[in-house]
């Protein structure tokens, strides 16, 4: 999985949220992948989320919310897609391709679609490549080592 | 309100790429209503900036902190522990808070994250409109309280002049003619007879033309503590 793409999917719960969630009650086959982050609407999404995701290392990200007219909070996903509108130029400032991150629209009966969406972005971020940003695991495996060795530490200190 | 606007990121990115940490704040006052540099806008730049250094692999630390208010320097007391551990400051205040960071930090470099436009008011949601210069002789009452020095932009006192064409400025068709607004204003008023006379030329002496300005009010300076010069 080195080499695959990680992709982080902003899902709205009223029905991108239960489309994947379709997807998955049809046995429909998609890449592994996405991790899915439920939203109580994509109105609740900020550019910081987004910016914090591409800082992290994730290679894409999916913002999908409800078809447009059919939020359940009015005009949540009008505002998601300008707020993305405006991440997606942040990134171009800073020198990633906006093409990462991409918003999409659809309803919770489109289990098909969200298959669809997201192995069309598992194809764009294999063109694209691995982010540069992402992190280096050697340099995890060792901040996870010096942790553990301050945790023990400490708890050796606790017996003392 | 002052308005700004932040700058690009590679301009910012250039500014602080040789430090090693670098301190972005924030101010809590006007230019968080103007959604340029509060607290928000900071984690923004934070991550877009931590990401452009690294992109370009620059290995410097950006940390980010909101104050309330960083044109007072009792506010920027809350800084005092914590700037020291730093050797650049990024402000996303306006020009005033940049200058009063560095003139509180005499040992650490200071840099501007906005670059600042305006005073201004809220148009609409996301539109923000010049409205004031400064000029430091308010003629507001003259004109139908529409300032002619800022929205003419020949700052004529005697107009329209012929450049204005249905309502708009020959400048910018985007921009209303100032001296348009003015007549209509005071017609509906009934007291265009006043715009009969010439209007004198403006005093400038109270602007910028005279160096920076200061307005001293005695009885709030505390004895000792007055002003600096």
């Amino acid at each position: 999985m080195a080499d695959e793409p990680l992709i982080l999917a902003m899902c709205c719960h009223y029905c991108a949220y239960a489309a994947a969630d379709l997807a998955g009650s049809m046995r429909l086959q998609y890449p592994g992948n996405v991790r899915v982050l439920r939203l109580p609407c994509t109105g609740k999404l900020e550019v910081n989320y987004l910016m914090a995701a591409f800082e992290r290392g994730v290679d894409g990200v999916i913002v999908a919310g409800c078809l447009e007219g059919g939020c359940h909070f009015l005009e949540g996903n009008l505002r998601a897609r300008r707020r993305v509108e405006r991440a997606r130029k942040l990134l171009a400032e800073i020198g990633l391709e906006p093409e990462r991150l991409e918003m999409f629209n659809l309803s919770s009966a489109e289990g098909p679609r969200f298959a669809e969406i997201v192995t069309t972005m598992v194809e764009r971020l294999k063109r694209l490549g691995t982010s540069p940003l992402r992190p280096d695991p050697t340099r995890i495996e060792r901040g996870v080592q010096e942790m553990n060795q301050q945790a023990e530490a400490m708890l050796a200190g606790d017996k003392r | 309100m002052i308005v700004a606007d932040r700058k690009k990121i590679p301009e910012i990115r250039d500014m602080v790429k040789n430090h090693r940490r670098v301190l972005l704040v924030g101010c809590g006052t006007c230019v968080t209503v103007c959604l340029a540099g509060g607290e928000r806008e900071v984690g923004i730049l934070g991550s877009a900036l931590r990401m452009a250094l690294r992109l370009q692999h620059h290995d410097v630390v950006v940390d980010e902190c909101t104050i309330e208010r960083q044109c007072e320097d009792a506010f920027i007391d809350i800084l005092a522990q914590r700037a020291p551990e730093y050797d650049a400051i990024c402000s996303l205040g306006c020009g005033a808070g940049v200058q009063a960071l560095a003139e509180r930090f005499s040992n650490i470099a200071v840099y501007p994250g906005l670059n600042t436009q305006f005073m201004g008011i809220l148009e609409s949601q996301g539109v923000w409109t010049e409205k004031c210069s400064g000029c430091g002789n308010c003629r507001l009452g003259e004109f139908a309280g529409i300032c002619p020095i800022t929205r003419c932009a020949k700052r004529l006192l005697n107009g329209p002049c012929g450049g204005s064409r249905d309502g708009k400025c020959e400048v910018n068709a985007n921009i209303d003619c100032g001296w348009q607004l003015i007549h209509d204003r005071a017609g509906k008023l009934g007291i265009l007879d006043p715009f009969e006379q010439i209007v004198p030329p403006h005093d400038w002496s109270t602007g910028l033309d005279g160096g920076p300005r200061k307005v001293v009010r005695e009885d709030q300076c505390i004895a000792g503590l007055g002003p600096k010069s």
